[in-house]
């Protein structure tokens, strides 16, 4: 049996998450179906059908389908799902939202965030904060799973499969969409970028991260923070790194002014380099740098920020 | 409006997990418990909607043995007025959980039910998902505000980009994210009185319900260890390492 993958996307792009969960799903089988559920979004299926292993694009474009509201789209993924062995879809906030819908309307169990394949139907998953791994394996008969994207690599793209349209409209009337502010940067996303740069509670106020931006911008990478730091106001919620927030694996994360709490190590220590820059040498976050550098930030950073 | 929370014993959040020698999971003897600090957000949540005159009723729910009456207890200090506990097994499924909730929902049959985003233990977030699909209601997951309107809730969630707002019918499910309230702690006063409050016990032979195994725990296993690397004594030695040693910039 084919495996349903969700594709992640605006309605204007797909977004990356789709193309590791795609890899993920390579290894668990063979035909690999990506659905595109959204409204005014045929530019993402031509994308979605050039994602190489995908045999079938299925383009549900409806505008019941606009914001992704779990109600309808859940329903419509679990009707066609019935003709699948596996649904997956990234570990994002909307796969995160969607899915373990589906499986309760599917009466089957959701494997989150998985981190490896064993084989179709075993994978690995961090538990407690990333404290610890495990291996579980489904029982059920079509399984359900979220893909944590760093743990996979992109699929490539240069496929032409066919784009088959799906004519389901459902409408649950049980929610509606009011309004919505996404945050607009020129930076890469958060959660592809290869270098990024992250802030805590140390940083002081929401002005003070222009240093950081500064950095970010010189070595192309993206802007993080700490829970602290979002809590206090100084960024906006979406760029929070952690166990509740993003999972980042960049080639270089450099922490500033985070004293490296397990629930912010869980959402970074897989990156390949860490640097931590801390004025308080007993910080945790040193016990997983790389490279550590006891300082003041305020005259660290502004240094490398000139140096670079 | 009568309020349903649901509460989840789990591991403290400060406290450290050790994966048992054999593999065959963590291990929690003498490690200190707590409410899920999502749950207790939801608890919190829910006083406030009554301390506002909106809620007459906030009702606490846990499904786990014995010792999760504990939690239950701790949501009845912060202000929930009664509690249930459901009496199963360790470590239960979402899926388990939510048709165990499922049913405690339709005998109680709250306006709005307010459960954690996720648990610190399993990180599963799956549970409020899935308690939406099996009682056909609506979702605001991830909600970082909650506003009650005539007939509605809206709610606004913190999602990838940022954040959006959505209209739910009632009865509703929200999940929250830590940003919805910072929970007050229990007075001395009113951690006695939850004591006196009345906590009833059922099962899921008593609700109804008949349990389901859905995958099978086959190891745990401590992740690959990160160890310390080196200390830099200045941004120039750090750019110099960066640049030619670990060749990321
Ligand atoms: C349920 C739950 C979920 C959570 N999820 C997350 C999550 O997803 N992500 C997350 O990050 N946290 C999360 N947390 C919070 C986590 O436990 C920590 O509280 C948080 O990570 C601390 O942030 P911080 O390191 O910025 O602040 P602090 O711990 O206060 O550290 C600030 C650091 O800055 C340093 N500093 C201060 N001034 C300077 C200066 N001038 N120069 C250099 N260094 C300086 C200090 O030495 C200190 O080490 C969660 C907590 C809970 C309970």
């Amino acid at each position: 049996m084919a495996i349903l993958i969700i594709a992640e996307h605006d309605n204007c792009t797909l977004k990356g998450a789709t193309l590791n969960t795609v890899t993920a799903a390579a290894q668990m089988g063979q035909d690999l179906h990506l659905l595109v559920a959204g409204s005014n979004c045929q530019n993402v299926a031509d994308e979605a059908a050039s994602v190489e292993g995908i045999s079938k694009v299925l383009l549900a474009d409806n505008s019941v389908y606009a914001h992704h509201l779990a109600e309808n789209t859940a329903q419509l993924i679990s009707q066609l799902g019935t003709a699948y062995s596996h649904i997956l879809a990234p570990a994002t906030s909307n796969g995160k939202n969607i899915l373990p819908r589906v499986a309760a309307l599917l009466d089957v169990g959701q494997i989150s965030d998985i981190t490896a394949v064993e084989s179709a139907d075993t994978f690995q998953r961090p538990i407690y904060a990333g404290n610890a791994i495990a291996t579980l394996q489904s029982l059920d008969n079509i399984k359900v799973i979220t893909v944590r994207g760093t743990a996979f690599e992109a699929a490539s793209t240069g496929n032409d499969a066919p784009i088959e349209n799906v004519d389901l409209q459902i409408e649950s009337n049980l929610s509606s969409f009011v309004s919505e502010e996404i945050a607009q940067s020129d930076r890469p996303e958060l959660t592809a970028a290869k270098v990024v740069i992250s802030g805590g509670r140390g940083m002081g106020n929401s002005e003070n991260f222009t240093l950081l931006e500064q950095v970010a911008d010189k070595l192309g990478g993206a802007v993080g923070a700490s829970r602290a730091a979002v809590d206090a106001g100084f960024v906006p919620n979406d760029i929070q790194v952690g166990q509740t927030g993003k999972i980042v694996a960049p080639d270089l994360y450099i922490a500033v002014g985070i004293s490296g709490a397990i629930q912010h190590l869980a959402g970074m220590k897989d990156s390949k380099i860490i640097v931590a820059i801390n004025k308080d040498e007993e910080a945790p976050i040193f016990s997983v740098a790389d490279y550590g550098l006891v300082a003041d930030l305020f005259e660290a950073v502004p240094e490398l920020e000139q140096k670079l | 409006m009568k309020i349903l929370v649901a509460v989840k014993r789990v591991i403290d959040y400060n406290a450290k997990v050790r994966v048992k020698a054999d593999n065959s999971n963590v291990d929690l003897s003498n490690t200190k418990m707590a409410i899920n600090p999502f749950c207790e957000i939801a608890v919190e949540e829910a006083i406030r909607l009554k301390e506002a005159g909106s809620a007459q009723e906030v009702v606490a729910v846990s499904v786990g043995p014995k010792a999760c009456q504990e939690q239950i207890r701790a949501a009845l200090a912060l202000g929930a007025d009664r509690g249930i506990q459901v009496e199963t097994d360790d470590n239960l499924e979402s899926l388990n959980v939510a048709k165990l909730l499922a049913q405690v929902v339709r005998d109680e049959q709250p306006d709005l039910i307010i459960m954690g985003k996720q648990a610190i233990d399993s990180d599963n977030n799956q549970t409020g998902q899935m308690l939406s699909a099996l009682l056909n209601m609506p979702q605001g997951t991830f909600a970082s505000e909650i506003n009650l309107q005539e007939g509605e809730v809206q709610v606004i969630r913190e999602i990838d980009g940022g954040l959006q707002t959505l209209g739910l019918t009632l009865p509703a499910i929200i999940t929250t994210d830590l940003r919805l309230n910072e929970p007050r702690y229990a007075s001395l006063p009113n951690i006695m009185k939850a004591k006196r409050k009345p906590l009833a016990v059922v099962t899921p032979e008593t609700l109804g319900v008949e349990l389901k195994q859905h995958s099978k725990l086959l190891k745990v296993t401590p992740p690959a260890e990160r160890s310390a690397g080196i200390l830099v004594s200045s941004v120039d030695e750090l750019i110099e390492k960066l640049k030619n040693q670990a060749k990321v910039i």
